[in-house]
């Protein structure tokens, strides 16, 4: 997922050439509060006809604490983005509003309720608490962690390390799960350190995250490559779904596979990484 | 839309257009400068006319600075500069 300034043409119309799943036109912190009115109509104009089709579109809106967050639904939600990113989220409630709102938009524009999901950014303290309930609503399709916000309310400071967002960190992907959603971990700020970029994205890969967000096109090779089940992954997800469906033909209950016992949470990762791997391109043909 | 006042949209960046807009009496008067004024400036005009026409302006004066941009963001920034003249 890639961060682009929402009133930079240079940038966003070069949106489908930069390698990302995702982008996010930013109408929020990258835009000042002169250009808003600019930034939209330019967002809903590259939307409206430039050929995005490679990859997911999300539009970070305003909060709903601004008085601009109704006019970026009125204009952005009728171009049909894959999700709104609903910065500082801090309650379930605060989801409902621009979810309730986004019915009536949707209602006008003889839209199906519900076609566009909303991904909470959570970065405030109590965003964290309520991630759970947060991450329940209906309308949401997965949680979006915000380092930056979220160090300066705990009152810390932001480090490459990360160890001040850690808590954050697994909270969030706990929260997500349970709920049954995606997560994905805040951008790595500093774009010329290629080290960090690797350690911190692995690290939230282990945690569990979906993915990662970044703010610089030159990470998103390498948290593209992190984020993708290897040939050995993938191969040996095929021989779980394998040996399953052998199983299941013999009528044996139990099996094993490489010496290991195969039980349901192996079948589970080994059907998402097959997931994964269609959805890369990387799947066997059959 | 009448338009009420002068108003500005967009940069002199590289792939964006500087639109200025003012009031004028009884027609709409459009002037670009582009740097591929040869190739598509007929391209260019038209769309400004077009989106003048979607808010339905009969009379102003419009300046546009084209830094080869494309044309969905030229529509963007006359539209802007179109709403931002409109008075409040």
């Amino acid at each position: 997922m890639l961060f682009l300034p929402g009133n930079n043409p240079n940038m966003l119309i070069n949106a489908a050439s930069l390698m990302a799943d995702a982008v996010i036109f930013d109408l929020e912190d990258a835009v000042s509060p002169a250009e808003k009115d600019a930034a939209r109509i330019l967002v809903r104009n590259t939307m409206k006809y430039t050929d995005l089709s490679v990859c997911e579109v999300i539009v970070r809106i305003n909060s709903v604490d601004t008085p601009y967050w109704k006019d970026d639904i009125n204009v952005i939600l009728p171009q049909k983005p894959s999700l709104i990113l609903l910065p500082k989220t801090a309650t379930a409630r605060d989801v409902r509003i621009v979810s309730d709102y986004m019915s009536e938009v949707e209602l006008r524009e003889g839209m199906e309720i519900g076609t566009v999901g909303i991904m909470p950014l959570i970065e405030t303290a109590l965003g964290v608490e309520n991630a759970f309930s947060i991450a329940s609503e209906e309308r949401v399709r997965a949680l979006f962690l915000g380092g930056e916000d979220l160090t300066a309310d705990l009152q810390c400071k932001r480090t490459k390390e990360g160890k001040e967002i850690e808590y954050a960190r697994t909270r969030l992907v706990v929260a997500a799960r349970a709920a049954g959603v995606d997560v994905y971990d805040t951008p790595f700020t500093d774009v010329n350190d290629d080290e960090g970029i690797v350690t911190d994205t692995a690290f939230a890969k282990s945690l569990g995250f979906s993915g990662k967000a970044s703010i610089s096109p030159r990470h998103i090779e390498v948290i593209n490559e992190i984020f993708s089940p290897t040939a050995s992954e993938i191969d040996y997800a095929y021989e779980v779904i394998d040996a399953i469906q052998l199983a299941k033909a013999q009528g044996k209950g139990a099996i094993s596979l490489r010496g290991k016992m195969i039980d349901a949470p192996i079948v589970a990762r080994a059907e998402r990484t097959i997931a994964m791997a269609a959805a890369l391109g990387m799947a066997r043909e059959d | 839309m009448e338009i009420l006042k002068c108003a500005s949209a967009g940069t002199l960046e590289s792939s964006d257009a500087y639109v200025e807009i003012e009031p004028a009496s009884g027609e709409v008067s459009v002037s670009l400068e582009s740097v591929v004024e040869k190739q598509f400036g007929d391209k260019i005009k038209a769309a400004i006319n077009d989106v003048l026409c979607e808010y339905n302006v009969k009379s102003a004066s419009v300046r546009v600075i084209d830094r080869g941009a494309l044309e969905c963001v030229i529509r963007a920034r006359v539209e802007t500069a179109i709403l931002r003249a409109k008075g409040k």
